[in-house]
């Protein structure tokens, strides 16, 4: 009885008797959330026009974060290091579509999948050839974003906001927002639909592959950029980064692999969750279970929901 | 309508040559020595018995396969190759025998991505919808409404197609080709599989885009009643070889046609 209470009743007490804790918890765990699911729009957008789970992109985060530094740390001054970022990116992607996509066109996914593996390795080396291997501070101040902390006094207690955390919930919000509306209302977004539906009638409306692979490549490349500027600013820029697109993973499951509003749902479900799961029910088994708890309620859904919240209904013709 | 016995009809009103194409895969050759041509304004009709390589002359021609030997010009441009997006960048839309359509979009969406050529717009005014990108898409959304209109499909503007009925798919597949506003189109098996009320609601369609656009069009059928009904002049392939050419009346009369059809030796 005993442990049922504390699993089942006192985190709720507490919840209702602490309530500003449970905000703060909550804050944090929202800025995670829309982190993840930023981390997890760039899976979605490659999936979606090339059917390939990119793998390559936690270390597309890594890569374009240290660029960024690696270059300010050069001398280049930091916004237009931000600007050569991003066309690293876009260099990034003429060079996939020329040298992998192009060639393994038709090759069944898993093939390309494997490609995005020595993408990944590709990139480790080159990153730690040109920038070395020691991690790097974000180069926050020079890039104008905000720091510090206001305290506010809401529901009876102190609840902390970090000015990063603020613009980082911001900046990743709108450009969420952005892609929503570019993939769903305009014709370079519905080319890129088409092309994840069918090639060949893609092909016969005068829709280019090649070109929408880039712009793809492209369009996860600078949400790349910005995911690692954000977490960078959080827990440095480090090889280690990249693990955090892992976290993208539950993520996906949760919201289906080829919706851009699923990965923002799932982002904020595991985001929170995993927040809340920590700071209420964590002490009772130790402590760390943000680091797992994500991969449960994934697995859990992959049980019932395989298709996630809102991947197209799995229908099986035979 | 024009008829092939016009005596006006001069040789420019030519609007695509097919000579001496073949097509080989590996030992495989798909077609041999196929040479006809298509007039400005006609519906030419390509029949043939199954595997007679009807489908591969319409790859070839909007550049899905590169003939291994022969020419195609297309409105005066002769070539060897020319990748699809180029074709469709040139004038020619198609549909497909087992239909090709963008399944989990709207027909709306579907329809307009037929429209992705005429749209100009460049990236960035794209990437926030605004400026010259959001008045494309106001302009192109109403020829898209025209379209619908014309096709008699309103009702289903923003069903996914996936879960229309064939004879719709095919119906959203030729408003999808019609969108592209081309110069020829190729239409595969534009009623396979359909019953006779669609067939015929299909063979509407298709002569009124004939008539009232102007739209030069390539058909490839195996209702044979609808053939001789559509189609101005006919092409008879068998064995990836061309045996007959001319008007339907011709066409049907010869003894070729009708051996490659019953399959009786000469």
């Amino acid at each position: 009885m005993d442990v049922l209470y504390k699993v089942l009743i006192e985190p709720f007490v507490f919840m209702g008797e602490a309530p500003d804790l449970l905000l703060q918890t909550l804050w944090e765990g929202l800025v995670s959330g829309v982190l993840y699911a930023l981390i997890a729009l760039g899976f979605v957008l490659i999936f979606k026009a090339s059917g390939v789970f990119n793998f390559a992109q936690g270390i597309m985060v890594v890569f374009a974060a240290l660029t960024l530094v690696g270059l300010y740390e050069k001398g280049v001054p930091a916004l237009l290091a931000l600007v050569l970022a991003g066309a690293v990116m876009l260099l990034l992607a003429f060079a996939v579509e020329r040298i992998i996509l192009r060639p393994l066109v038709n090759q069944p996914d898993i093939i390309l999948f494997m490609a995005t593996f020595g993408l990944t390795y590709l990139l480790i080396g080159l990153g730690e050839l040109i920038f070395g291997g020691s991690p790097k501070e974000m180069i926050t101040g020079a890039l104008y974003l905000p720091q510090g902390t206001t305290e506010l006094t809401l529901l009876g207690g102190p609840v902390r906001f970090q000015h990063l955390d603020i613009a980082a919930a911001i900046i990743a919000s709108i450009i969420i927002a952005i892609l929503a509306v570019f993939f769903s209302k305009t014709r370079i977004g519905r080319a890129l639909r088409a092309v994840a539906d069918s090639h060949k009638a893609a092909l016969s409306v005068g829709i280019s592959l090649n070109q929408i692979w880039v712009i793809v490549w492209f369009a996860a490349g600078i949400v790349a950029l910005v995911a690692g500027i954000m977490w960078g600013a959080r827990s440095g820029v480090s090889f280690s980064l990249q693990i955090i697109a892992l976290k993208a993973l539950p993520v996906l499951i949760l919201g289906g692999f080829t919706s851009i509003p699923g990965a923002i749902i799932g982002g904020l479900i595991v985001g929170i969750g995993e927040k809340i799961g920590e700071f209420y029910w964590g002490p009772l088994l130790g402590g760390g279970i943000d680091t797992w708890l994500a991969y449960v309620i994934a697995l859990l859904f992959l049980l019932y929901r395989p298709q996630g919240l809102f991947g197209e209904r799995i229908i099986e013709r035979i | 309508m024009t008829s092939a016995s016009d005596p006006h009809m001069a040789a420019d009103d030519v609007l695509l040559s097919v000579e001496g194409v073949s097509l080989r895969f590996g030992g495989v050759k798909a077609l041999s020595d196929v040479s006809f041509n298509i007039r400005k304004g006609e519906i030419r009709a390509i029949i043939g018995p199954n595997g007679a390589g009807k489908t591969s002359m319409l790859n070839c021609i909007n550049g899905f396969y590169y003939p291994s030997e022969g020419r195609i010009t297309f409105k005066g441009k002769t070539r060897r190759k020319m990748r699809p997006h180029e074709a469709a960048r040139g004038g020619i839309a198609r549909t497909f025998q087992n239909v090709a359509l963008f399944k989990s979009m709207s027909t709306l969406d579907n329809i307009m991505a037929g429209r992705s050529l005429k749209m100009k717009a460049n990236f960035f005014w794209q990437l926030f919808r605004y400026g010259p990108a959001l008045r494309e898409e106001v302009v192109h959304r109403r020829s898209v409404e025209e379209i619908i209109d014309f096709l008699q499909i309103p009702h289903i503007r923003r069903t996914p197609v996936g879960k229309l009925p064939y004879g719709l798919q095919k119906r959203v597949e030729l408003g999808r080709a019609l969108a592209m506003e081309p110069d020829l189109l190729l239409l595969d098996e534009p009623m396979a599989g359909m019953n006779l009320e669609e067939k015929e609601d299909m063979s509407r369609f298709i002569l009124e885009v004939n008539q009232q656009f102007g739209t030069t069009i390539a058909l490839i059928e195996h209702d044979i009643g609808v053939v001789m009904d559509l189609s101005d002049r006919v092409v008879v392939l068998e064995y990836g070889r061309k045996i007959a050419d001319g008007t339907p009346q011709e066409v049907k009369s010869d003894p070729r046609v009708i051996d490659a059809y019953l399959g009786i030796p000469h």
